[in-house]
Formats: C-alpha cells, structure tokens, sequence
C-alpha cells in the first residue's frame, strides 16, 4: 500500500497553497489548479499532510491505493 | 445485408416495423405476459431473474458496457431498499435511442423497471425523462395510466423530468437532482460510486438495457446471446452526413459498413464518430469492423451509447470538432476548473486551427490543452472531449497539417455536417 494525494476537483478553487507547501507533489496548470504526482514517497508524508490540512476548500485528501509496479 | 435483422428478427423494436406505436395490447400480443411475483422478496425468483441476467451476458447500453448481472448482485447486498432511476435523459444529442423507445415501445422500459425494482425490492422505481422531451413524457406517461387500469402492475412507476443538459444525465448528476440539489455530477472518490438519494442509495439503469432486461424475462438469458454472437442486440442511432438518419436496431458485431448504409451515406465518407459526442473518431477503414466492443477495440472506438456519426468530404474535419468542442464547453457543468477554463481555451485554439489562422506552435498548445484537461474533472465529460478531439484530430491528421500551414481546406467554409442543438441560453441545473 502506497499513499497518494487526491483533489476533489469540485471543491478546489485553485488558491494553490498546496503547490506551495508541496511543491515537489504538486504544480499548477495554467489556471492554477493542482496537478498531483503518482505517489507521495515516505520522507514526503508529513508535507503532504500539511498541504492536506492548510487547503483553504478542504479539497485534498490523502488516499490508501495499491501502486502498479 | 444478411447480418442486418429483417424486420421478423427485431426484439427491441418487435412490432414497430410500420412505424406504429405499440399501445398495451400491441405490446402484450408481440411480447407475451411477464410473469413478476406477487409477494415481495421471492428469493427463488429474484436469483432465477438474475441467474437469467447472468446468462444473457447483458452489458450496459448507456455507454459503460458493464456487466448487468454484476452491477445488479452488488446492489442486491445494499443494506436499505435502494431507489431505481431508469435513465431516459438522452443527453448525447446524436442519441435518438430513449426516445424511440419511450415513444414505440414504452412498455418495454415499464417491464424492465418493473422487473429491476422487484430484483432490488426497491423502495422506489422512477423514470427520469429529460423535461425538454414532452413526447417522451408523454408517452411514457400514457403507458403507466394504460397499465395502472389492468391491476397488473405491482410495482409503483414514477415519471421524473429532470432539465435537459448533457451531464444532467451522467448518473451522479442524475442522483443530485433526484436528492434535491443541481443536476450536475458530484465527485465520487470510492470505486464503485457510491449515490444516494434520500438517504438510500440509487441504482441507475439505462433505458435500452432497462427494455433488454424486460426480454431477459420473458425469454431467458440463452435466448438473449442467441443474436450477436453471444452479445444480443443493440440500437444503433445513425445522423450526421446521412439520408435517413435513425435509429436502427442490429446485433452487435454487425459489420459498422452495413449499419451506415441503412442510414444511405451522402457523400465519401472520411470518418465517424462512434459512442457520443465524447466519444472516438474512427477512419473509413474501419467501416470493415464489427460493430462491438471487441471489435472496433483496434481502431481506438467502442459502442458506447450506440451513437454512430458519420463525415464525409462536404465538410471539414477539423471545422467539426472545433464545433462539437464548443458545444461541449458550454455543457461543462462549470464546477471543475480544468474543465470550466480548459474546453473554452480548447474550442478556440480548435476554431484558429480550423480558420487556418493559428501560428505554427498550435500543435503543441493543443497537445498541453488536451492534457490539461484529460481526468482532471470530477465526472469524465472533459475526458470524452479529449478522447474526441485527440481522435479526431489523427483521423482528420492530413487535414490539420494543412490548415496548420495556413491553407484552409476547401470545405472549411461549408456547413458543418452536425447539426448541433443550441445549448440553452439560461444555464438551468435545476
């Protein structure tokens, strides 16, 4: 089991907070909304998880899932 | 034209050969009684019914293609009663395939929400119908007040007319506006989706599949896979550069060639666009194909919703799916950002490439769009339009080298091909 960051892209209004906290997770398209990476790798976690809790919409969530290898 | 079903053949469609309208005494004369049991929860009937949903290998017609008996089990395990929504929206405007239905044979849906509500004991069986299609209503409407008088329903039919846009009729969107919110998709992290209406969750069922299930019934699950292969029939609905536009029903494998030749093709045919507006964009060659899944599979298309457009060279390619692209942007619900400001950018670099007015690093602009926008919305409607417009633009790839090198093809001024509906000036989601 792996970890991955979602955006539920109804709820997000593109503050980008996320891509500043994580930048190395996330970056903006060009009318800044987030664009995720596959997986967050373990030494990310604890960014991830600040990005989860300072998003002004409560849009991004971490998720369990099995990564394909 | 032998694998094309002679009149005597049609099931679906059975008795509407004249173009008549099957009332409730048509209806039973073609099709026979349906037996439902009289109490609820006859576990003995209910796992015959689904061992016969099994055994047809039914699929959804609405697009998806997934197993029938499969989405039914799962939601026989559903701890409340759910509520069934048979889905009649039609919101693919090249499908005419739930109004032919709704209109020659709506008994056919009725059986099957009858026969689905009693598989699912369902709290609730309704039936939504776009409120922008009165003679569906209508005739929907006829149907139940013919049947009520004959003591003969068991379970209690209900028309709903949700407002008629395009992702209204995505199931979540649909489950929204049955529990009381906007008819517009909501995001659904877990796999299956999960919808609720009134605190119950919703089973949604397509219109043709819904009918399928009402001759599953009757006939059994064998008599279902004894057309097509093993796959059935299903209603293909064929416009675009056509004669006679309509919707044909056939067994699915049947050549895609020998199901636009009923509809007698205009023109040369340059190419078409198979399974909705957010479909794929096939070339001639593979008017060669079975018309199925399997079969269309190595040319990138699918069934989808049965929808079948055909191109020929009275008009532009690229012209085309700049149009089908606006059209879609306007559809876009609005609520996700990639797909509320990235279709609108699409359709106008799409309307440069087709005025052949673009500069010569549009290509890559289109491709950075198309990804920009592809699963980045909560439902897959900015997903179709990429899938569309990727597969159009290989399809129609020679005619987008040269308008991108400033020649616009002598058809880019002609009238394009598909007559789109106008989206509707006030947006109402309600």
């Amino acid at each position: 089991m792996a970890l991955r960051l979602r955006v539920d892209p109804i709820a997000c209004d593109g503050y980008g907070h996320c891509a500043e906290i994580a930048g190395e997770l996330v970056t903006l398209d060009e009318w800044g909304y987030p664009i995720i990476s596959d997986e967050v790798p373990r030494r990310l976690v604890e960014i991830a998880e600040l990005a989860v809790r300072q998003c002004p919409r409560k849009a991004l969530f971490l998720e369990k899932f099995e990564p394909r290898r | 034209m032998s694998d094309v079903l002679a009149a005597g053949e049609l099931r679906l469609l059975a008795g509407t050969e004249q173009g008549r309208p099957l009332d409730f005494a048509g209806h039973l004369a073609i099709h026979g009684e349906l037996s439902l049991p009289t109490k609820r929860k006859d576990d003995q009937w209910r796992s015959a019914m689904l061992g016969a949903i099994e055994a047809s290998g039914l699929t959804g017609r609405g697009g998806a293609a997934f197993p029938t008996a499969i989405k039914l089990k799962g939601a026989m395990g559903w701890k409340k009663r759910p509520i069934v929504a048979i889905n009649l929206m039609e919101g693919e405007p090249a499908a005419q395939k739930d109004s032919v239905l709704a209109a020659f044979a709506p008994h056919l849906v009725l059986d099957g929400a009858e026969v689905l509500g009693a598989i699912l004991d369902a709290a609730e069986v309704v039936i939504a119908v776009a409120r922008d299609n009165p003679g569906a209503i209508d005739s929907l409407n006829r149907a139940i007040l013919e049947r009520s008088g004959t003591k003969r329903s068991r379970v209690d039919l209900k028309i709903v007319s949700p407002p008629g846009r395009y992702v209204a009729g995505e199931e979540s969107g649909l489950a929204a506006w049955l529990d009381g919110a906007d008819a517009r998709p909501t995001f659904r992290p877990d796999r299956p989706a999960i919808l609720k209406v009134g605190g119950r969750r919703a089973y949604v069922e397509n219109a043709e599949t819904t009918a399928d299930v009402a001759l599953i019934a009757r006939h059994g699950g064998q008599w279902f896979a004894g057309a097509g292969g093993g796959l059935g029939t299903a209603l293909a609905s064929v416009s675009g550069a056509v004669f006679e536009s309509g919707v044909f029903e056939v067994p699915l494998g049947t050549t895609l060639g020998s199901i636009v030749a009923r509809a007698k093709p205009r023109g040369r045919i340059t190419g078409l666009l198979l399974g909705g507006y957010g479909g794929t964009f096939v070339g001639p060659d593979a008017l060669d194909a079975p018309w199925s899944n399997d079969g269309l599979r190595p040319y990138g298309g699918a069934v989808g919703a049965g929808v079948i457009v055909v191109f020929d060279d009275s008009s532009c390619g690229i012209a085309e799916i700049a149009r089908i692209t606006q059209w879609m942007s306007h559809e876009s619900a609005g609520q996700c950002g990639p797909c509320a400001f990235g279709l609108p950018a699409l359709a106008t670099d799409l309307m440069l490439a087709a005025n052949a007015s673009s500069s010569g690093r549009l290509e890559n602009r289109l491709t950075g769009l198309l990804a920009a926008i592809d699963g980045r919305g909560a439902c897959a409607h900015p997903d179709g339009v990429a899938r569309m417009v990727r597969s159009g633009l290989r399809v129609f790839a020679a005619d987008l080298a040269g308008h991108l090198g400033g020649r616009r093809c002598a058809a880019s001024s002609s009238p394009t091909v598909l007559e789109l509906p106008k989206n509707d000036e006030v947006l109402e989601w309600r």
